[in-house]
């Protein structure tokens, strides 16, 4: 295929053969998996949020010739290669637990009393190696299973929810709603309260910076962008 | 002296008191256990069946941990994870074909070949009876019941004393100024996961097992098992609504004796 | 030989033939009272292809305590026949709990081995 570039000249852009749901195209290459979807005609209807790596939304497994693996990655952020077989999983089905965060307590048995299957993990690790966000998730699975909290929370920080490692478990377990559970009970039980944000949000509500909201509220977008930008930036603790 | 050490999931939970009774005992007998950097459910009771090499993942997994962190002897408490690792380590070093799919199909590994050696700390203590004896400040005055269960004696390969009848545990107790009773059924099985499906096995096996150390006059139970200190001491007041006139005994881990006769003062 | 039996012996890798139904296993199970088929009597109905066997309780109150496998003049190890049994119906997706419906607050030790023993 050729384009014209702006001086007139052909120009060869080169093409890579994809397969998406079993059917050939050509794309060209240096697309991401999503833009090359589009490419080939593909129309995003769910299966694509922020399409830059941060919602999970576009999770897709794919091989490539001559490699048995099977991988998984966000097609957001992932470079279509030559003779790659792909397809979206844009839904993992899987049951979340109901529960009410004021009333349940953060001790050794809540996770594994609201998911029981993480009891089935056998630590193949296949989650792991299905991670796109690089996360150590057996491990946080079996900080879960012996009901650590903390450090269930800390190992699944950076989860975006896509769904790849429910979908690649062999013990069915739906690892990233366990996670979340426990960022939860760590967030409001475990975690060090800041005592200045208790301070800070006491203040909000006595109204101590009611006028400079209404202030605010009548500027324009350039007077707040002034605004933004000469703010006071406190120096990062270590 | 160091040797590695594997807590398991419910050395962490509901027999912490296990945990940390060990550790500060044989900190008094000069062994120091160091946990694992890393370590995963071994998946309690090893898989029977010939083809399953999925449910003896995580063993493996962990003694490749233990290796990495230049560990020779890996000490595991809890009878089942003794159990599984050990079971797991001699498929490791017997079995080829075995590890040889297991090694392929954890490919992010170091392949394995069985050279961590398990053992239990019941075994460790045999060698060190001398010093413990040495070290007791409060003997032991009671009379105690020594129940090994299943997974210390059975399969006979991986039995840490005379499978019929073991008496490690009974030289650790008279080592450390108590008593022991007679008891046949210390190696009689408490129903181990009944206990998830079909409880009412596990109160006849702690009828059974409580009210025949009871009979031969035992004050306490002693246990290295936290399913079999569960299925022991917590079913206890199920067994009473079934049998009123049931007296239970109470359940200790072997280590908690340890620490009571050295005179080391455990917080909380 | 019939599927069953040789189902079994597939999975357990137990010679089934060895047992000559002296009975000693069942005499030392500790959870034989609550069985509905003696140990023996579950050997004896594999080798008779008598696929009830896969319906009975007693594969599933098995504790795997070894105590029968021990004490067997044979060496056949029957822990490994009920295992196959369970198996029979766990790889086909059939599980013998549901394990929302396990009782809460178990030991970790308790939760796991139920899942290995009683789910597929």
């Amino acid at each position: 295929m050729a384009r014209k570039s702006k001086k007139g000249e052909k120009q060869e852009m080169e093409m890579v053969r994809i397969y998406i749901m079993g059917k050939e195209y050509k794309v060209p290459a240096g697309l991401t998996i999503m833009k090359a979807m589009e490419y080939a005609g593909y129309r995003y209807i769910r299966g694509a949020g922020c399409r830059a790596g941060f919602c999970g939304a576009c999770a897709t497994v794919y091989r490539k010739e001559g490699d048995y693996k099977l991988h998984a990655d966000l097609a957001c952020q992932t470079t279509v290669e030559d003779g790659m077989w792909l397809v979206q999983l844009p839904f993992t089905p899987a049951n979340k637990a109901i529960y009410d965060m004021d009333k349940i307590e953060a001790d050794d048995k809540t996770l594994v009393n609201f998911y029981p299957e993480i009891a089935r993990c056998v630590s193949c690790n296949t989650c792991t190696k299905a991670c796109p966000q690089e996360l150590d998730v057996m491990d946080y699975i079996q900080a879960s299973l012996r009901g650590d909290i903390a450090k269930a929370a800390e190992l699944s920080f950076d989860c975006i929810q896509c769904g790849l490692c429910a979908m690649r478990c062999p013990a069915e377990i739906a690892h990233y709603h366990v996670a979340q559970l426990a960022r939860r009970l760590y967030g409001k039980y475990i975690a060090p309260k800041a005592r200045h944000l208790e301070e800070r949000v006491k203040e909000i509500e006595e109204g101590k910076f009611d006028e400079e909201m209404k202030k605010m509220m009548k500027m324009s977008v350039t007077q707040l962008r002034k605004l933004y930008n000469a703010r006071d930036i406190e120096p990062e603790e270590d | 002296m160091e040797m590695g050490y594997y807590p398991g999931c419910t050395l962490k939970t509901n027999a912490k008191v296990f945990e940390d009774s060990l550790l500060k005992a044989f900190e008094k007998i000069g062994i120091k256990l160091k946990e694992l950097n890393k370590w995963y459910c071994c998946g309690t009771v090893y898989s029977l069946a010939t083809d399953n090499l999925m449910y003896r993942l995580a063993a493996i997994r962990n003694l490749i941990r233990a290796k990495e962190d230049g560990h020779e002897k890996l000490v595991a408490p809890c009878s089942i994870c003794y159990n599984t690792l050990k079971q797991a380590n001699l498929m490791a070093k017997s079995d080829e074909e075995a590890m040889s799919k297991i090694n392929a199909f954890m490919d992010e590994e170091p392949d394995y070949d069985g050279s961590v050696s398990v053992i239990h700390p019941l075994e460790v203590i045999e060698a060190k009876l001398q010093e413990i004896k040495a070290a007791v400040k409060k003997p032991l005055g009671k009379k105690y019941a020594a129940y090994y269960g299943c997974l210390l004696l059975r399969p006979k390969e991986i039995a840490i004393d005379e499978h019929e009848n073991p008496s490690i545990m009974e030289r650790l107790i008279e080592a450390l100024g108590g008593s022991v009773v007679n008891f046949p059924l210390k190696n009689e099985c408490c129903g181990s996961y009944n206990v998830a499906s079909n409880k009412e096995a596990v109160i006849d096996a702690n009828y059974r097992i409580i009210t025949n150390a009871r009979r031969n006059g035992a004050d306490a139970i002693v246990t290295s098992c936290p399913l079999c200190h569960f299925n022991l001491k917590e079913m206890q007041k199920e067994v009473k609504k079934v049998h009123p006139e049931f007296a239970g005994l109470p359940v200790y881990y072997f280590s908690e004796l340890m620490v009571e006769a050295f005179g080391i003062e455990m917080e909380g | 030989m019939n599927w069953l039996l040789s189902k079994v012996e597939e999975l357990s890798g137990e010679n089934l033939y060895a047992c000559y139904q002296c009975g000693k296993c069942s005499a030392g199970c500790p959870m034989v009272e609550e069985m509905d088929l003696l140990p023996n009597q579950v050997i004896l109905l594999v080798k008779l292809g008598d696929e009830s066997v896969v319906e009975a309780k007693s594969p599933w109150v098995c504790a795997q305590c070894y105590q029968c496998g021990v004490r067997c003049p044979r060496e056949v190890d029957i822990a490994k026949i009920m295992e196959a049994i369970r198996l029979i119906k766990l790889r086909k997706n059939i599980d013998h709990i549901k394990l929302e419906n396990v009782e809460k607050n178990l030991p970790q030790i308790a939760i796991v081995s139920a899942t290995r023993k009683y789910t597929g």
